[in-house]
């Protein structure tokens, strides 16, 4: 299977070339990989961390979201 | 006012896509630089990484953005970031809009970039990032790299134009 390519323009000249992806080129784009989907569980546990706390804030409150947006405005 | 406008180059992604796309010996005749991008991710969701001359070093954020439901102003820990981009779980066959603007970018101070990037979805979340970029360089801009964040590609379809603006 072939290697994936970049583009690359050269703007004084017209030319356009596809050129493959070095082994390091591609090993760095699975590192970005893994660390962005590390991030997005890591946000996504935090938010709803967030939201557990906040329903359980309002249910000892005893009020709703809105009647907490009421509050607030 | 700008008293010119001209295409410098333009690219348009095949069907085997592309990691990222480069415009390089960008000509230091014009005034400003804009960049247009119109493109979506081959799989998953992200966002485009700029690279100026091959550095994707000392560069510093600022992002305001709105998800659909609620709007937030941060730093993005990936201080390169150049907007978010369609993917494979956004509407079919829908592509993004982005576009860079570089003022004085053959000048011996330090570059600024403001974009603006406009995600279509047919959904609840969909991204509208307004972002200043800082490049602490001031080597004269000759080369422009934008990136997928991870290891997707820009689909097929996807569209880069560079422009030269000339203010006198």
């Amino acid at each position: 299977m072939p290697n994936p390519t970049r583009i690359e323009v050269n703007c004084s000249t017209g030319e356009v070339q596809e050129i493959e992806l070095t082994a390091e080129e591609i090993q760095q784009r699975e590192d970005n990989r893994i660390a962005f989907e590390a991030a997005k569980a890591e946000e996504a546990t935090a938010a709803a961390l967030k939201a557990e706390a906040k329903a359980g804030l309002l249910a000892r409150l005893g009020i709703t979201a809105e009647e907490a947006e009421l509050l607030l405005a | 006012m700008a008293t010119t406008f001209t295409l410098i180059s333009s690219v348009s992604v095949g069907a085997g896509g592309a990691a990222d796309i480069t415009f390089s010996s960008i000509p230091s005749t014009y005034t400003d630089l804009v960049l247009c991008l119109t493109g979506r991710f081959s799989s998953g969701a992200g966002f485009s990484l700029i690279s100026l001359n091959g550095s994707s070093a000392n560069f510093s954020n600022r992002i305001l953005e709105g998800n659909g439901s609620a709007a937030s102003s941060f730093v993005n820990g990936s201080t390169n970031y150049a907007g978010a981009l369609d993917g494979s779980g956004d509407t079919a066959n829908t592509f993004s809009n982005t576009q860079y603007y570089i003022p004085n970018y053959a000048g011996s101070t330090n570059k600024s970039i403001s974009f603006e990037a406009v995600m279509e979805n047919n959904g609840t979340t969909a991204y509208i990032d307004a972002g200043a970029l800082l490049w602490s360089n001031t080597a004269a801009i000759t080369s422009i790299k934008l990136a997928t964040h991870t290891a997707a590609n820009y689909a097929q379809y996807s569209t880069a134009y560079l422009y030269g603006v000339k203010n006198a």
